[in-house]
């Protein structure tokens, strides 16, 4: 410091590092990553997180692959019946055989008619040993096959052992069809059914419900009071008596499909009341005005900006109402009024178990219900956990 | 108030016409007619039917009248307390289903008691121990509810009481009650039977119920006045049944109008495989043979019950939920 009492200036002083102006804002690559990721890359995150839904999600997607290739899964083809085993219950896969591993294989019925109580005994043959075999082609009654119906085969994952011997997993039925092998095959139309059906019904539901929450006025009046009138059915018994409208005379293909849409009838009031009341809110959102007044056409703001914000929504939804309708179809069938043999649902393969007397004596005839009763829960875990991961910046 | 009620009550009746009128398209879709049918098994029992008897007939169940005009004498009779004569039983319906639906009324009633009671105790004891082993089982075990279909439920039930205890748990009441006038031992006997069909019915609500009031609750108990309540020493118990346990049943009541009509879904399947009195059997069959005046009025019938559930159930949170009361609308 000098006497004059004048300040020297601090000396100048300039960094040699480069500068980056936006330091200071810059975001680690983990933030980046976060920050940029798009909508459904967001909630494919929080999905991951799920770990319930996940393994559902697995889950069912195995159901499906199962259902896809349903006649090389199941050991026999759908119609197949063996009229020296009616009504066998399970047969056990056993790996030891007088204490020697042999691998999986399986003990030959014995089955004998009991007069007396007019009823097939069948007892497993300790002596006769049948492996089973994987992956393997033919060499029994009810292995061949047509894929599709259009490609024909014989190779299966698992089958008898060949000749007389049998693989019975989960018993027969009263004209002796394998319980398990037609639970396979039921799969491919009680799967699908809930796929088709919510897609009817998604269909409806946004077009009506985009139109009442659009246009608002008597035309959301109009439709609200029509969702109104459905929702106060209780819903079984109107599905009974759509299902009982179907003449009896139908093809499968067009009873499937009348189902489906009897299905669908009844679902969409609640797809289309979402649909509307989220078009209603979104539409008075900053992003769907600043859209609006920057010229985007309506079509282009409801196709581009309104739908894809709350599309999210409505799959998780739909993953809610699908369980809803395997379930609907379940009962339908069951009570006959749905589909009828020789299309083959779970439900109409319950359809023989709906007697307390038969299942009694033959409690195999119940399986059935497990599968339905795991899809459903399934389904469950992974629409909930959908729906926590649709708002994926809450 | 007033103005609420009579408002809702106004709205109620173009619904119920609207109802009635699907209804009697349904009822009506099927090709052909009771008569068609009656006269193919005539005609197959090696009986020719006799053109003037077929006509007399169909003048007689005014079967030769117009769908309209048909449409408007069936309602109008509903309106007078006359549902039309039922073809297969020969009967008048109303005579052929008072009893069902008194029995269908009880068991919607104690079902949706059964629903309130269990998961007003299990929803509150596991929001307030949330994470614990009850808490998980619970969920587990509301999801399995929430899963099984009751009339799977059902027949599991039967079959476990029939190879367990060699029991025959279907039916309503004893088999020497059925068709006898009303007495003190039918009504014992209803009750003694009544728990079957209300578990079975009543799971897959209670398991929704659970989990709504948890998740009310738990919202609920995180409120900063809880927090206040707890920092300044007050009793938990007294915290939690003051405030919050009082807003979270809301659904209690404001839900009656979803569970309803599951409920009444649910007795008419369940009353197939568990053999009750109730409307379920008998809606069946008239549905297969097309009795259309006794499954029509069944129909009919059942979507009033539910009209009327949503009404009460609307105007009861009304005069509890101050909120609703004084916007005039449902928060549903």
């Amino acid at each position: 410091m000098k006497d004059d009492g004048v300040e020297e200036p601090v000396p100048h002083y300039v960094s040699r590092e480069p500068f980056d102006p936006d330091d200071e804002v810059a975001l680690t690559p983990e933030q980046e990553k976060y920050y940029m990721a798009g909508q459904w890359r967001l909630m494919w995150w929080k999905l991951r997180r799920h770990k319930v839904a996940v393994v559902a999600g697995i889950f069912l997607l195995l159901l499906y692959l199962i259902a896809v290739f349903a006649e090389f899964v199941a050991p026999y083809e759908l119609q197949h019946r063996n009229s020296r085993t009616l009504f066998a219950p399970p047969q056990a896969v056993h790996l030891f055989h007088e204490g020697k591993f042999v691998g999986p294989f399986t003990y030959r019925y014995k089955s004998r008619f009991d007069l007396e109580n007019a009823q097939w005994i069948h007892t497993p043959d300790t002596r006769r040993v049948d492996r089973v075999r994987f992956l393997c082609s033919g060499g029994y009654k009810g292995s061949e096959y047509k894929f599709w119906g259009l490609i024909k085969g014989d190779v299966h994952l698992f089958c008898p052992a060949g000749g007389r011997a049998t693989i019975y997993l989960l018993g027969t039925d009263r004209l002796g069809r394998d319980v398990f092998s037609r639970i396979i095959h039921g799969s491919r139309i009680s799967l699908s059914i809930g796929l088709i059906g919510i897609i009817l019904s998604f269909v409806l539901g946004i077009a009506i419900g985009g139109v009442a929450g659009f246009y608002g006025g008597w035309v959301d009046n109009i439709i609200q009071r029509i969702i109104e009138v459905l929702k106060s059915f209780p819903r079984l018994p109107l599905w009974m008596a759509l299902g009982a409208a179907m003449p009896v005379k139908w093809s499968p293909i067009l009873a499937y499909f009348g189902i489906t849409l009897v299905l669908a009838l009844l679902d969409w009031p609640g797809l289309a009341r979402a649909v509307r009341s989220k078009l209603l809110a979104l539409r008075e959102e900053d992003f769907a005005v600043a859209a609006n007044l920057m010229g985007a056409s309506t079509k282009r703001v409801i196709g581009r900006h309104l739908v894809p914000s709350f599309a999210s929504h409505l799959i998780a939804s739909a993953s809610l109402a699908i369980p809803e309708m395997i379930l609907a179809e379940t009962a339908l069938s069951f009570l006959g009024l749905g589909l009828r043999s020789p299309i083959t649902s779970w439900g109409v393969l319950l359809n023989e178990a709906q007697n307390i007397e038969v299942v009694a004596l033959y409690p195999w005839l119940m399986a059935p219900m497990i599968p339905v009763i795991l899809t459903v829960l399934a389904f469950n875990f992974l629409g909930d956990g959908l729906r926590d991961a649709a708002d994926p910046y809450s | 108030m007033f103005r609420y009620i009579s408002h809702r009550l106004l709205v109620m009746i173009p619904t119920l016409l609207a109802v009635s009128a699907l209804v009697f398209i349904i009822i009506q879709l099927p090709p052909g007619t009771f008569l068609d049918s009656l006269i193919a098994e005539l005609e197959s029992q090696g009986e020719a039917a006799d053109p003037n008897q077929i006509e007399a007939l169909r003048a007689e169940y005014g079967l030769d009248k117009s769908q309209i005009e048909q449409y408007f004498t069936w309602l109008f009779g509903m309106l007078q307390g006359d549902f039309g004569f039922s073809f297969e039983h020969k009967r008048p319906v109303s005579e052929l289903i008072g009893e069902r639906l008194v029995l269908t009324f009880v068991v919607t009633f104690s079902t949706i008691l059964f629903i309130w009671v269990v998961s007003f105790a299990i929803g509150t004891y596991v929001a307030t121990r949330q994470y614990s082993v009850a808490d998980n089982v619970a969920t587990f075990l509301g999801y399995l509810g929430l899963a099984t279909p009751n009339f799977l439920l059902a027949l599991i039930l039967l079959y476990l009481a029939n190879q367990w205890f060699d029991l025959s748990i279907g039916g309503i009441m004893d088999d020497e009650f059925r068709n006898q006038p009303w007495t003190m031992a039918k009504a014992v006997s209803v009750l003694q039977h009544l728990w079957i069909p209300v578990i079975v019915i009543g799971t897959s609500g209670t398991a929704g119920m659970i989990r709504r009031l948890r998740a009310n609750l738990l919202d609920e108990l995180q409120k900063q006045y809880v927090v206040t309540g707890r920092a300044k020493g007050l009793h938990p118990r007294k915290l939690l049944w003051k405030y919050p346990l009082r807003v979270s049943l809301n659904p209690f009541i404001a839900d009656i109008g979803s569970i309803l009509p599951d409920v009444i879904s649910g007795s008419a399947i369940v009353a197939v495989v568990l053999n009750l009195d109730i409307t379920g059997r008998m809606l069946l069959e008239a549905l297969r043979s097309q009795d259309v005046f006794l499954s029509g009025s069944f129909l009919m019938i059942l979507s009033l019950f539910v009209v009327i559930g949503t009404l009460l159930s609307d105007l009861a949170l009304a005069a509890l939920d101050p909120r609703i009361r004084f916007t005039g609308g449902t928060t549903r």
